[in-house]
């Protein structure tokens, strides 16, 4: 099966914080045609997002798709509010690199 | 009320941070809105200015902003309101803007008007008695219900204000409030409200246009944007020549900064945006419909309270050895024993954020191989400044004399770009983040009225 990378598929990836017990994920793609197949390719999904980041599912808060954005949006609990003592990002916003790689199936 | 509108200029989505860029502002002025109104707010600048009652925006920047919306205002004769002074809202805060407002009036010679602002800081006391009282002080996002312990640690607490104390402010006469911690989208929706227009599209209003452009494409902070109401439907467009409010950038700003695109909360209720039809009313303009508001069957009012860890010192080191890279983790710890043989396991913190290895990411970093090199910031945290200093001092030196058993570098095992360990900013955590229930959505905002620019002033209260 033919796969390409979220990173080719994808307009915008992102994270951010979400208050500050969360950091939230966007995945934004162009065009509707590529958002339906990205959603329907199974690839980003609660139980791949968990893998990637190597958390349990129950740490992931909310996972949506969004079609008025052609979106697909996750939330993690973080492990410790944001700005506290070691917390390496406190906007949350270098988290998303890993999903750049991810490998989506396009047929 | 067929056929009325109210349009709102956002200039900045968060007033300070980075100034307002005038040449879009200009446009939406000339376009002659109902009110220019603006967020100054974030919790996302961390746990530090709330917790040590500080900015997180340079002064010329805030006053900046606030000068060019004051003129423009009085010029246009409409309403300017502020939310969420100074970043985090605090009384210290709305008293500086309001100091601000006074002194730019002052120097331009403006007409009298009357400014009306509000405070949020609740005191730790009140909330101790509601507890000790039995009332559930409720955890957000997946926290406990809040402790006394907690409560303990924390020394400011702000309460996020809905639409309440806006619109009360502008039934006394205020022409240009400031306004303590509140809900981004209350600047907006508190008037759209009050005028009438249906409390769904009030406040996606609000939500729409809390951030200014970042609602518009391309990406492009700090333009401004006008927001209108009718009995029907909102419209956003970007004021910017080369910005468009599109279907996507719109739809994609629910997104934003929040945990579900689909709700927003906000005191006495919550906004539904699963039904909401967007539609490109013009090349820079969306439509928006079929919001919808929920109110709430009880009145939960949002806190915000941030607590000192300790005061705070860090090291740097680097490493370029291949066979102490494969065995970084037992050269770190290696310098906490050391740590530990002189300042005892507890009293302090002693975090390690290793650049090379999982330095961004902690936890969450999927890659397992390091890079060639690493770097190391070391962070000490302890109650006094001392301890914070002698504990990373330690902490960073101690990763020069490890131990490994086969290193064939045997004059130091890790690179110093300084020889010294450099005080930082005291270390705060977010304490609270909770809600507290209250009987009326104005009682934990205290009200003030005074005139600027009038020969005596004159105080007045709710």
């Amino acid at each position: 099966m033919k796969t390409a990378k979220l990173a080719s598929l994808a307009k915008v990836v992102r994270s951010k914080n979400a208050g500050v017990d969360k950091i939230t994920f966007d995945i934004i793609f162009a065009d509707r045609g590529t958002y339906e197949r990205a959603v329907r390719s199974g690839a980003i999904t609660r139980a791949a997002v968990a893998r990637l980041y190597g958390i349990p599912e129950a740490r992931i808060s909310d996972f949506v798709t969004f079609d008025p954005a052609c979106a697909i949006k996750f939330t993690l609990y973080r492990d410790r509010p944001s700005g506290s003592p070691g917390d390496p990002d406190i906007f949350g916003a270098q988290q998303y690199a890993p999903l750049l790689d991810l490998e989506v199936p396009i047929d | 009320m067929t056929g009325k509108t109210l349009r709102f200029l956002v200039p900045n989505g968060h007033l300070g941070f980075a100034p307002l860029q005038p040449r879009s502002f200009e446009l939406g002025v000339a376009a002659r809105p109902d009110f220019i109104v603006s967020d100054s707010g974030s919790d996302d600048i961390g746990p530090g200015p709330l917790g040590s009652d500080a900015c997180a925006s340079p002064q010329e920047w805030q006053r900046h902003d606030l000068e060019h919306i004051l003129l423009a205002c009085r010029t246009l004769g409409v309403p300017m309101l502020i939310g969420s002074a100074g970043d985090t809202g605090a009384n210290s805060r709305v008293d500086l803007y309001v100091e601000m407002i006074r002194e730019i009036a002052a120097r331009h010679r403006l007409a009298p008007f009357r400014l009306g602002y509000f405070y949020s800081e609740v005191s730790p006391e009140l909330v101790r008695e509601r507890i000790e009282a039995g009332e559930r002080v409720a955890g957000l996002n997946g926290r406990a219900d809040l402790t006394l312990e907690d409560l303990a640690r924390t020394d400011r607490i702000v309460a996020l204000a809905g639409i309440h104390p806006y619109n009360t402010l502008l039934d006394m006469g205020a022409d240009v409030i400031i306004g303590g911690r509140s809900s981004d989208l209350a600047i907006c929706a508190g008037p759209a409200v009050r005028a009438g227009f249906p409390d769904a599209l009030a406040y996606y209003l609000g939500k729409v246009l809390e951030c200014a452009s970042f609602c518009a494409e391309p990406y492009g902070a700090k333009e401004s944007v006008i927001g209108e109401i009718s009995m029907e439907d909102v419209k956003v467009t970007a004021m910017h020549p080369d910005q468009r409010c599109t279907v996507a950038s719109v739809a994609a700003h629910a997104m934003y900064e929040r945990a579900t695109p689909f709700v927003e909360h906000a005191l006495g209720g919550e906004l539904d945006m699963r039904h909401c039809r967007y539609e490109q009313f013009d090349p820079r303009t969306t439509r928006i419909t079929g919001p919808k508001w929920r109110p709430a069957a009880e009145l939960r009012v949002k806190l915000e309270g941030a607590g000192k860890v300790g005061e705070r010192y860090i090291g740097i080191a680097g490493v370029r050895d291949p066979y102490t890279i494969a065995n970084i983790d037992r050269v770190i710890e290696w310098a906490r024993r050391a740590v530990e043989a002189r300042c005892g396991r507890t009293g302090y913190e002693l975090h390690y954020q290793v650049f090379g290895r999982n330095g961004v990411m902690g936890d969450l970093e999927p890659v397992r191989t390091p890079a060639h090199e690493l770097g190391i910031v070391v962070h000490g945290v302890a109650p006094d400044r001392a301890t914070a200093e002698e504990v990373c001092m330690i902490g960073t030196r101690q990763l020069f004399y490890a131990r490994l058993p086969d290193v064939k570098g045997t004059a130091g095992g890790v690179a110093f770009p300084l020889d010294e360990v450099v005080r930082a900013s005291a270390a705060y955590r977010w304490t609270v983040n909770h809600t507290l229930r209250v009987r009326d959505p104005l009682e934990l905002f205290p009200l003030r009225l005074v005139d600027v620019g009038a020969p005596t002033e004159t105080a007045g209260r709710r």
